[in-house]
């Protein structure tokens, strides 16, 4: 049997990897189970945003901004292993229609406190001097940050692993050991695991893995694509986006949404997004998709029309119905906490919920309340509950 | 650049080499309509590759092994062309493949050069995949200098140039390419400064060609024997390059013997001057990404590449996909062809193969594995790395970023080490060190089926080519359904 | 059968030079004792043909004002414009 300890994480991206770190050094004994690699989930097919822009106004956006002093406070001295890169994001509006809603947008945030800035389009064209013509107008947020989450990912697990703590890859956790209603440890393909506290961090399967304990939790998976270019001398110098991103974000639709996100990196690829589509864990191109991504991008940026992708790549955004994650511990099965359904914010939000998870396993008040992300909002599980099949493989 | 479509064919043909050319006149011949799609702007692959036709029409093949299998070949295409059952589509490329309801194939080229040509979409009932496959290479302090190329590299210069790339030449790597290669420096006017063999076999191949059937190899042993000894070239086995020497770029090369092992034989050490190209090979990487990316099953062939799995209709286990020549497993020409010509039948008409067909795939299968098994990749190549040695040439990843990803951020696979390094995550996606990579994400864990799945995580590459945005904006769009 | 070589002027960074009709890209620089003609991005370091069969993208040039092709796979013609770091 494998020796006890007192968290037991499910998952190694990088919000099982931040908790594992930030439990580690509230002095808690943590092993990590990972059915996989590191990283090897949505981490590693995503873009690695920090953005405080696309964020409605609310409880996810508190937990944003707590985030992003994490990143810049508690995690500062580790920025350059993961390429820590305060890029800054813009939104273009280029129909009146979606100007409005950019006027409406900005001034709602700058209420709320968030700090952005309209520009006009001489501005605009010294940030981003390729954009297009069509351009009416622009906001400026210079809180939006990057980094390269597999190193997030893969660095936090390493200085938990200097903490002491255990990270187990290649385990499937296939169920849950219980004392009476209480979660006491898990089962896996590689024996047992035995906590007082377990950690439901699988992302996108974390459905699976509430079901295995018999709650709901009902993260859905939230498809998208991301196409990367050739590397060029830098063109693009922020992360821009269209004025309807913020749109589709925030809609529920399962049906295919895209809308315009283009930015350099530093290895000097342009990643091309957005796409969403719930068609669960469907790994086939769709075509689509990508038809629409390139001519949105061309739209905002149109020397891209020329521009050669080198690959693409998709994964599967934990997409909760609410739109809020789900955080914290679930007394509908004692024992067992949950940190997921954070859709395409989880990169930016891992250190925020590392840090208030590792307050939180550690019996300490939390610098932040995590009630509105309570798990228990569901409801009980119900058998008619849909899982997608595929969640289980 | 177009969204037009053609008109569904029965069977497309991706490449023209010996394999892609035996499948398109078989199936042509079956009264099949065909469609042949390459990234030359001539046919004859990389095998068959010669100085472009409108400079040279009548090339005799001097160099070329099985010049007649091709003519005989070329004149059968041709004639399909002309009869207006075969449509030649020379430097296209495929960037994906589809499949739509009833399983046909739908697939999305790009031009192999220029980016204002325009191409169809093709569609095609059943699909032969003849996509051949390019040097494997293993990375060792300095090959990233100029002048340093694969040896297939330094054929198809001379090939479809007519000339060499430069003047004093050094091959290395191991199997019997090395060998030709080499003679076809020498006989463009080359100095051959050295052939390193990493294996041990000398005089191999009479041997080995009588004992596994098949003499014609033991006619190319003797024919090399001759050829090397005419041009004094020195074939020096157990031998590698452990490192090439230069500035700007090569200028020399430092070789050693080596055991059985591939590990250095200390004080064997020399340096090998005056020398300004370096050929490598390591054999062949089969270029499998269309096949994989339909969902076809793999396997580890005997020279540990990644190959897919075919029965002996040459079917993959995709149905309606079948395989020819490399990407079922490398093993040269001659069986490239008989491959190609069981495809392109079963393709069009379903046929079984001959049982003489069938003997002689099976002839040639057993030679390469044997030639295989005796020029294995040396198990310790990875000694002659030094921390600043480049694995990935794109992203320009260091030996030292790779191993450090490994042991200390658990990158056990090559597609964690893509995620946190960057190896194979630049032009090439990772066909040149996708190989090393996965050896070295691997190394020191006992999970036997690491590499596979490293290999497969390599041969994916759902862009199989590149292609503009624009090219994608104006896809298009009648949402085929994928496996 | 050969036919006697047809020439014809390719620019190299707007320097004619002669060539032979047919030849790739790669060709002809590698005959003008140019093994290089581009620097990586990170490192500067010089790279020309390697794979030589349009695998590896090292050769990457300039054509006729088209970025990043491949010097291996172009056929060069005459009055082609072929820019590159001829100096790496």
């Amino acid at each position: 049997m494998n020796a006890p300890s007192d968290v037991i994480v499910i998952g190694a991206g990088v919000i099982g990897s931040a908790i594992a770190f930030f439990a580690s050094q509230q002095g808690l004994s943590v092993t990590v189970l990972e059915r996989g690699l590191p990283a090897s989930g949505t981490s590693s097919a995503c873009e690695g945003n920090i953005l405080v822009s696309d964020k409605e106004l609310g409880a996810e956006l508190e937990l944003t901004k707590f985030s992003l002093d994490t990143w810049r406070g508690d995690l500062a001295e580790h920025a350059g292993h993961w390429e820590f890169e305060s890029k800054g994001g813009i939104i273009v509006a280029s129909k009146e229609s979606s100007l409005a809603s950019l006027d409406r947008l900005t001034r709602a945030q700058g209420e709320y406190g968030i700090d952005v800035e309209r520009v006009d389009i001489p501005r605009l064209r010294e940030f981003e001097p390729h954009i297009s013509p069509d351009a009416l107008g622009a906001a400026w947020y210079p809180d939006d940050c990057q980094v390269q989450p597999m190193l997030v990912a893969g660095h936090l697990l390493n200085l938990a692993r200097k903490n002491g703590a255990k990270v187990q890859v290649n385990t499937r956790v296939t169920g849950f050991v219980r004392h009476g209603e209480t979660v006491t440890g898990v089962t896996t393909d590689r024996g047992e695991f035995h906590a007082p506290a377990v950690v439901n961090a699988a992302g996108s399967w974390s459905e699976h893995i509430a079901a295995l304990a018999g709650v709901n939790v009902p993260v859905k998976p939230r498809k998208g694509f991301v196409m990367v270019t050739e590397p060029l001398p830098p063109m693009v110098h922020h992360k821009v986006y269209a004025a309807e991103y913020v749109d589709n974000v925030g809609s529920s639709d399962a049906g295919l949404q895209s809308s315009p996100v283009v930015e350099g990196t530093p290895a000097g690829s342009i990643l091309i997004g957005s796409s969403r589509e719930r068609v669960g864990f469907d790994r086939s191109v769709n075509t689509e998709a990508l038809r629409q991504m390139a001519t949105n991008a061309i739209a905002l940026f149109p020397f891209l029309e020329k521009t050669r992708i080198i690959r693409h790549y998709h994964g599967f955004r934990p997409y909760c119905p609410d739109h809020l994650p789900v955080i914290g511990h679930d007394p509908r099965a004692p024992g067992l906490w949950h940190a997921s359904g954070y859709e395409g914010a989880g990169i930016g939000l891992s250190a925020g919920t590392g840090k208030l998870m590792g307050q939180a396993l550690a019996g300490l008040a939390t610098d932040m309340s995590l009630a509105p992300f309570a798990p228990e909002r569901f409801g009980e599980f119900t058998p008619n509950t849909m899982i997608s099949q595929e969640s289980a493989a | 650049m177009s969204k037009e479509s053609t008109s569904p064919f029965d069977v497309a043909v991706i490449g023209a080499g010996p394999a892609g050319l035996a499948a398109a006149v078989a199936a042509a011949e079956r009264g099949a309509r065909v469609v042949v799609l390459d990234a030359a702007t001539q046919p004859g692959g990389q095998f068959w590759r010669h100085r472009p036709e409108s400079v040279e029409p009548d090339p005799e093949g001097h160099g070329h092994h099985g010049w007649k299998t091709y003519l005989d070949l070329r004149s059968r295409f041709d004639a399909a062309i002309s009869t207006g059952v075969l449509h030649y589509l020379p430097n296209t490329q495929v960037w994906m493949i589809e499949r739509e309801d009833a399983g046909r194939f739908v697939l999305r080229l790009t031009p192999a050069t220029g980016t204002t040509i325009e191409v169809p979409t093709v569609r095609a009932d059943k699909l032969v995949s003849c996509a051949g496959g390019y040097d494997r290479q293993l990375p060792l302090p300095g090959w990233e200098l100029p002048g340093v190329m694969a040896a297939g590299g330094i054929q198809a210069f001379i090939k479809a140039n007519g000339t060499l790339p430069g003047k004093r030449f050094v091959v290395a790597g191991t199997g019997p390419f090395l060998l030709p290669v080499a003679a076809n420096i020498a006989a463009a006017g080359g100095k051959v400064v050295a052939v390193c063999e990493s294996s041990s076999l000398t005089n191999w191949l009479p041997h080995m060609g009588a004992a596994s059937g098949v003499p014609g190899k033991a006619l190319e042993g003797a024919e090399y024997a001759a050829i090397f000894a005419k041009h004094r070239i020195r074939y020096r086995t157990r031998t590698v390059v452990t490192k090439v020497v230069g500035d700007s770029s090569a200028t020399a090369v430092q070789i050693a013997k080596v055991d059985a092992s591939g590990a250095i034989i200390p004080g064997s050490e020399r340096l090998l001057e005056d020398v300004d190209i370096v050929g490598f090979g390591w054999g062949f990487t089969p270029q499998i990404e269309l096949a994989v990316s339909l969902g076809a099953e793999t396997r580890i062939d005997a020279d540990g590449s990644l190959v897919c799995v075919a029965d002996e209709k040459q079917s993959s286990t995709v149905p309606g996909l079948f395989l020819a020549g490399e990407v079922t497993g490398v093993g040269g020409a001659v069986l490239a062809v008989a491959e190609g010509y069981v495809a392109g039948a079963s393709a069009a008409n379903g046929e079984q193969p001959k049982t003489s067909t069938a003997r002689q795939i099976q002839r040639h299968r057993r030679f390469a594995s044997a030639m295989h098994q005796a020029h294995p990749v040396p198990e310790k190549w990875d000694e002659l790395l030094t921390d600043d040695t480049l694995i990935c040439r794109c992203e320009e990843v260091s030996h030292a970023q790779v191993t450090e990803a490994r042991d200390v951020l658990g990158a056990t696979d090559a597609r964690t080490m893509k995620s946190f390094t960057r190896t194979g995550m630049g032009w090439c996606q990772g066909k040149v060190c996708g190989y090393a990579v996965s050896c070295l994400s691997a190394k020191g864990t006992t999970d036997e089926n690491a590499q596979h799945a490293s290999l497969t995580s390599v041969a994916k590459r759902p862009v199989a080519t590149p292609l503009t945005l624009g090219e994608i904006s104006t896809l298009d769009s009648r949402e085929p359904h994928n496996l | 059968m050969s036919n006697p070589p047809q020439r014809i002027t390719v620019n190299l960074n707007a320097t004619p030079v002669q060539a032979e009709a047919g030849q790739s890209v790669g060709a002809v620089l590698m005959g003008q004792g140019i093994k290089a003609w581009r620097t990586t991005r990170n490192e500067g370091k010089p790279r020309g043909l390697f794979c030589g069969i349009g695998a590896c993208y090292d050769c990457l040039i300039t054509i006729d004002g088209e970025p990043n092709q491949r010097a291996c796979m172009v056929q060069a013609s005459d009055s082609m414009n072929i820019e590159g770091d001829f100096s790496a």
